[in-house]
């Protein structure tokens, strides 16, 4: 049985509009739909552009957001139903590594303070004496000096902080450990040591990671399997290094070709698959196969029908209708486009209708930032990619005229 | 490229190069010629803490139709140094010596009001956030009409027009109905291309880009760079481009500057740079990065340590707390004595106290297999 397993997890946010009375008009699918397993002992990747669900995946995890439906099998316990207080103590055995290493650190604690909050909350050790020893020998493998214990955040350099994230995470000694953009916020240079600390850490402590990340090469280094998401769903999921040799989705093959690689000999022959427009709206998400609108292979059918992840040999499961025509090249970029896209196509009517739903839905988003103020961030970020629907509707109505 | 060799001989450069350099705009005529030229540049900021060398002491041109690309990591001094170029940070406690060539000006020296009129019109940046570039209560048109009209004395339907026109190039759809939107309407990805309308309004002469990728997403980014390229061949310009991300450069740059510690440590083509890179902090990016063509290797080769305070730059070359190799010069002066850049083939730079034969034993055998 795998370590942790998700099955068909849904995380939906209301939209809410009025001023007296809560009517719910609308959801942001964030996360759509997403089933998957991870390994004791392994590395999932999880990649995806922004406001693709990702993050809220991994906070659902953890059940910092409220899952919608579904399940998050941790070790045989459904996380998803589990009542708060037993929730809580579960959390020692999935933790997060945030993105933001001094975001999330308290500036007004010292290291050992943050770092024993949670074994005591959490029962470990005795006493602050062995807490203390506990902690020591963990700064020691992350590679801070002992004398970290008594100085505060803003006294480390940025990779220093993000070690400091990750012994907050390990004293615990969790099973998994979600890390959320673990090395994002970081320079190149320090971005490789935090990269080899976990590869290590996990070598030496057997961990299990979910790593979640924008950067394909770094996912890419630290992952044993890689699940590639697209507007709240699993496009593609395969072995890290099968996928990169043979994406198979056709947003896979458009997200690699779009990472430069750092060698000009390299990116003159490199093949490039340009998409067009923005993500659409997760508020109102485009009907059957979510890429439809900006697949360069779209057939009629990927309108009407919503692909299902499917296995297609050697653990790679792919969620597209086509993979095996797209293979073979029976079916080329561009082939009955013009009937997937009809209103964007051709006349003026088309333009009106796509301009107008786009307005709705940037007043929708404005609307709900308004009463959500003090919402996740999550909210936000759909509201951002709401903004973005304006964009891909007039986009495509463009590519049309 | 003579006086790139004498550029150790600090300002006793004599300014404009070629005579030929007319006021006419770009042409095809002007291609591959110098047109900014920047010449010992330094900028020190006073501080409570003490001095900071963000950017001691750096030289480079850049040429017409030509990509430079400026790479290396936050507080290495890649921006300061464009900010310099603009004439950004002559109203702060800056304090700014060498000279900057613009054409046949020197901008260092003149007066404020003189780089005013040459901002915007002459030389132009793209800021690497655009929503925080943009002006959140003006809608994206009257910015754009705006950048124009302080430097074109015409009527605002001309210069509307002329906004329409931008917008459309750098491919944002309807623009009729876009002119009169807000930056807060636009996606990232749109924003970033409203910034690049305005930067090239006035058909500038050069173009800096500062990150100009590093909010957005890679497919995103691939538009940009894309439109980034195409827009230079259509205007001839010279292009700057500020990252710390190899792979954009890959991609778009001709030449390449590698800066740390407010230095240049290396400069050189493109592809000598990717080919046989010089310097050790060269090898540590290449070595830091994940390649996603590449199958896993065992592990990343991170530099150790951290970049230094600009505040306390270490003595002799500023990267010898960090380099692998900083013992294997037998004296003492890699501590003591700050390298100059020396040419290692027909317009490559380092700035290494390494001897040539050392480095390229040391590149071959050690760096370059584990890459």
């Amino acid at each position: 049985m795998s370590l942790l397993e998700l099955n068909d997890v849904k995380v939906h946010f209301p939209i809410k509009r009025g001023v007296f009375f809560d009517r719910t008009v609308g959801h942001v699918y964030a996360v759509d739909g997403i089933s998957l397993k991870v390994e004791a002992g392994e590395t999932y990747g999880l990649v995806g552009e922004s406001g693709c669900g990702k993050t809220t995946l991994g906070r659902a995890v953890l059940r910092l957001v409220d899952i919608t439906s579904g399940e998050v099998v941790l070790d045989g316990t459904d996380l998803a139903s589990l009542p708060d207080k037993e929730m809580r103590s579960m959390r020692r055995r999935l933790q997060m590594v945030f993105q933001d290493p001094l975001g999330s650190l308290n500036p007004r604690q010292n290291i050992e303070s943050i770092l024993s909050e949670g074994m005591a909350a959490h029962g470990i050790g005795a006493n602050q004496e062995e807490r203390r020893e506990k902690i020591r020998a963990i700064l020691a493998k992350v590679g801070l000096p002992s004398n970290a214990l008594s100085r505060y955040p803003h006294e480390f350099s940025g990779g220093q902080r993000q070690r400091i994230g990750i012994a907050r995470a390990l004293v615990l000694e969790p099973d998994v450990i979600i890390c959320d953009e673990p090395v994002s916020a970081l320079d190149v240079s320090i971005q490789a040591q935090v990269v080899n600390l976990l590869d290590e850490l996990q070598e030496e402590l057997g961990l299990t990671y979910v790593v979640i990340a924008h950067d394909l090469a770094v996912v890419r280094h630290i992952s044993d399997v890689i699940g590639v998401m697209y507007l709240g769903s699993l496009v593609e999921e395969a072995p890290s290094d099968s996928l990169y040799a043979e994406p198979k989705h056709p947003y896979t093959k458009a997200l690699m070709s779009a990472v430069p690689i750092p060698d000009p000999v390299v990116e003159e022959a490199r093949e490039r698959i340009l998409l067009t427009g923005d993500l659409p709206s997760p508020a109102n998400p485009p009907s059957g196969c979510r890429f439809h609108t900006r697949c360069p292979w779209a057939q009629p059918k990927c309108k009407e029908e919503r692909p299902q992840l499917r296995e297609v040999g050697d653990g790679h499961r792919v969620a597209c209708h086509f993979v095996e025509d797209i293979e073979s090249g029976v079916l080329q970029i561009g082939t009955d486009r013009a009937a997937v896209v009809p209103a964007a196509r051709t006349e003026d009517a088309g333009i009106e209708a796509a301009a107008a739903k786009a307005a709705e839905a940037a007043e929708a988003a404005e609307d709900k930032a308004v009463e959500e103020k003090s919402a996740s961030v999550e909210a936000t970020d759909s509201e951002a990619a709401e903004t973005d629907s304006t964009e891909s509707a007039k986009d495509s109505t463009a590519q049309g005229a | 490229m003579s006086e790139l060799e004498s550029e150790v001989g600090r300002s006793s450069v004599p300014g404009p190069r070629t005579g030929a350099a007319g006021t006419a705009g770009t042409s095809a005529a002007l291609e591959g010629e110098v047109f900014l030229s920047v010449r010992d540049l330094r900028i020190h900021f006073d501080t409570d803490d003490g001095l900071v060398r963000s950017v001691d002491g750096i030289s480079f041109d850049v040429r017409r139709g030509r990509t430079l690309g400026i790479v290396g990591e936050s507080g290495s001094g890649k921006s300061v140094t464009s900010l310099g170029i603009m004439g950004l940070h002559r109203s702060h406690s800056a304090r700014i010596s060498g000279e900057v060539w613009l054409d046949d000006d020197e901008l260092i020296a003149s007066s404020e009001d003189f780089v005013r009129r040459q901002r915007g019109r002459k030389m132009a940046m793209i800021f690497q956030d655009p929503l925080s570039a943009l002006h959140p209560y003006f809608t994206v048109g009257a910015q754009i009409t705006e950048a124009y009209r302080v430097h074109h004395p015409v009527s605002k339907k001309i210069a509307k027009a002329r906004a329409l026109d931008m917008l459309d190039r750098v491919g944002i759809p309807e623009p009729a109905k876009r002119y009169s939107g807000y930056p807060h309407e636009f996606s990232g990805g749109m924003r970033q291309r409203v910034m690049i309308a305005m930067a090239l309004v006035n058909n500038p002469e050069l173009l800096i880009a500062d990150e100009p990728t590093t909010a957005l997403d890679v497919t995103v980014q691939a538009q940009i760079l894309d439109l980034i390229r195409d827009l230079q061949k259509e205007f001839g310009s010279a292009v700057i481009v500020i990252t710390h991300d190899l792979g954009v450069v890959a991609e778009i740059a001709d030449d390449l500057l590698v800066m740390y510690a407010g230095r240049c440590v290396e400069r050189g083509t493109a592809e000598q740079v990717f080919e046989a890179p010089q310097h050790p902090y060269t090898w540590g990016l290449l070595g830091s990065m994940p390649r996603i063509d590449r199958d896993q290797t065992e592990r990343l080769i991170p530099v150790r340590g951290t970049p230094p305070s600009l505040i306390n730059v270490p003595a002799g070359c500023a990267f010898h707390p960090r380099c692998p190799h900083a013992d294997v010069p037998q004296d003492d002066k890699t501590r003591t004595l700050r390298p100059e850049l020396r040419e290692v083939g027909s317009g490559h730079f380092t700035a290494c106290h390494l001897a040539q034969e050392e480095r390229t034993r040391i590149w071959t055998e050690e760096v370059e297999p584990k890459l």
